[in-house]
């Protein structure tokens, strides 16, 4: 009984104090380019709010118009950091009569760092860490064993076949741009695989998707050849431009394969639907094949196809496997420990999700 | 000299890159958008030698009249009849050194470039993409043949999945009591898209992600230095 009085008592005293709030805010982690309004009026007749804004040279823009008693606007827009802004909500009733005004003023401010960032900034330096601390030990001379990857091993057995039968190497670096990483990773290997080809003596046949790929491919075969010592087998037409086109450069590639009938194709980098298009010609023309993409819905099709296929992080890893140099498989070795990190973070994650600490999820999860 | 300077701007630009993702001052924001528009007219200014090197390596081929030299001779048509109408006639945003051709749009009713664009463009491009559902049907046939444990696995995940899709599967397990629905075979195709499959790919985009940073760290500090050609 006494329970019910309070709550009672409670329930009409919030009705009894309760006040309408107006607030204007800097908004979090920006550039001090938004300001953040806030209100919650209570008022029994109230039908419309006017949220309006004073600009710097006196006009008056109408910012918001609703029948919501709360709400927030974020205002993005001409704020500049530093200056005060002032803001008006006017309450009208039913009868379009003004019932309530209200006024803030708010200044945006430059913030130094993002705080919602703070679990992304803390993966990057533990990963950075191990990787930093393995090249140290790597140059010290300590021995690393890395896991060997079938599809790089495979590299030396596909130039080799492709010398016997007299055949070229097809390479296909992906279809997007330099600024995708997938394709920086592509053209790596392209570097080693061109150093084989030189020294073997076997043609190689690069075709490209972008402009820009083109440029850099021809001078990474280039520096491969001269690499080798082979600067007189070097041709430039051995790495041309087709087109930007998705299914072109598949129709363009496909006839190359049945053109040519390459002993080996090697496709690595990014790809999209083109993937098993390219994958099953190749299959059908008899290549040894070996792909590698960080594309989840393209690897079947790849796995499906090819001889050899390089998962995700693996192509990644492909350029520091293939130079076997200590500091680069150091970085390797970081990278692994950081993955070993982040399946016991994982864990934890999920260990504690169960009995409903949610403290490690809020912390990881990004705003 | 020739190969410090671009691994400083890599290291420079790089960890610009990366503090404008943590540090939300304008000033970086401002680094990083100009980076990208950089990209843009660099890019812009290598489809030149993109289409140079079309051009050259067919022309090469058709002079020397290597071995199926009459494609090449398609390509260079076709190449050189698209760039004329739209530069003569323009497409269907702009106008063309020669106007709009009104007197060509009233007979083909578009654009001389917008006409061959529709019409044989786009009709060539979806033959090849069509081309994909062939070879789904080849290399799952491959991939489902029964050798070990690992295909066989696949081979009943596929037939459960692929069952579950269609109304035959409904059909098959639509009988089943109330009891054991979780054995409809819509229910399993459901959960192994939703949990097995999931897992994995995120398994997959979790190390690539990794991977990334990985590449990039060591792009970035130099020690990967492979891109700029050579070792």
């Amino acid at each position: 009984m006494k329970k019910t009085i309070l709550l009672i008592f409670l329930s009409f005293s919030f009705f009894l104090f309760a006040e309408s709030t107006f607030t204007v805010m800097d908004a979090p982690n920006d550039d001090g380019s938004a300001l953040i309004i806030n209100w919650n009026i209570d008022h029994p007749d109230l039908v419309k709010i006017v949220l309006q804004k004073e600009k710097a040279n006196g006009e008056i823009v109408v910012l918001v118009e609703t029948d919501q008693q709360f709400g927030k606007y974020v205002d993005g827009e001409s704020v500049t950091a530093g200056t005060e802004y002032g803001y008006q909500l006017y309450a009208f009733d039913s009868a379009d009569q003004q019932i309530a005004k209200y006024e803030g003023f708010g200044t945006a401010k430059v913030q130094w760092f993002n705080t919602n960032k703070i679990s992304l900034l803390f993966m990057v330096v533990v990963l950075t860490a191990a990787i930093v601390y393995f090249i140290f030990s790597a140059k010290s001379g300590k021995e690393l064993y890395i896991r060997k990857i079938s599809g790089l091993e495979s590299m030396d057995e596909s130039v080799g076949r492709a010398t016997e039968m007299g055949k070229p190497i097809l390479f296909v670096p992906g279809i997007l741009d330099l600024n995708d990483m997938q394709t920086i990773a592509g053209l790596t290997i392209l570097g080693h695989l061109a150093v084989k080809t030189a020294q073997y003596d076997t043609k190689l046949i690069v075709p490209v998707c972008r402009s820009m790929v083109l440029s850099t491919a021809k001078e990474i075969v280039k520096e491969s050849y001269l690499k080798a010592g082979r600067p007189d087998a070097y041709d430039p037409d051995s790495v041309f431009y087709l087109t930007d086109d998705q299914f072109g450069f598949v129709a363009g590639v496909d006839g190359i394969i049945v053109r040519e009938k390459p002993a080996a194709n090697f496709y690595l980098g990014a790809f999209y639907a083109e993937s098993l298009i390219l994958a099953e010609t190749g299959f059908a023309s008899g290549a040894i094949q070996t792909a590698g993409t960080a594309m989840p819905s393209q690897l079947p099709f790849f796995v499906a196809a090819c001889d050899y296929t390089l998962i995700g992080e693996e192509l990644f890893a492909a350029s520091a496997y293939l130079s076997k140099e200590p500091h680069q498989l150091g970085s390797l070795k970081g990278q692994d420990l950081g993955k070993a990190i982040f399946v016991i973070v994982l864990t934890a994650g999920i260990i504690m999700e169960i009995f409903g600490i949610h403290f490690l999820k809020n912390f990881l999860t990004l705003h | 000299m020739k190969r410090q300077i671009p691994l400083i701007i890599t290291f420079l630009v790089g960890f610009i890159v990366i503090f404008s993702e943590f540090i939300p001052q304008r000033f970086f924001g401002q680094i990083s958008s100009t980076l990208e528009e950089w990209f843009l007219i660099i890019s812009g200014f290598a489809i030149i030698l993109g289409q140079l090197s079309l051009f050259k390596v067919n022309f090469l081929k058709i002079k020397f009249k290597q071995p199926n030299w009459p494609y090449y001779i398609v390509t260079l048509i076709s190449f050189v009849v698209m760039v004329g109408f739209g530069a003569f006639w323009g497409t269907e945003t702009s106008s063309g050194f020669l106007g709009d051709g009104a007197k060509i749009v009233a007979t083909l009713g578009d654009k001389p470039f917008d006409y061959l664009f529709h019409n044989v463009y786009q009709h060539l491009s979806a033959t090849m993409f069509s081309l994909l559902a062939f070879f789904i049907a080849s290399a799952a046939y491959r991939a489902f043949i029964a050798r070990n444990v690992e295909s066989n696995l696949l081979l009943i995940a596929a037939v459960l999945v692929m069952l579950g899709n269609t109304s035959l599967g409904s059909a098959l397990t639509g009988w089943l009591p109330e009891s054991l629905k979780f054995l409809h075979l819509p229910r399993i195709s459901e959960f192994i898209m939703k949990y097995p499959n999931t897992a994995g790919q995120r398994a997959i985009m979790i190390g690539a992600g990794l991977g990334l940073i990985g590449s990039s760290l060591r792009i970035i500090l130099g020690i990967e230095r492979s891109y700029l050609g050579g070792k």
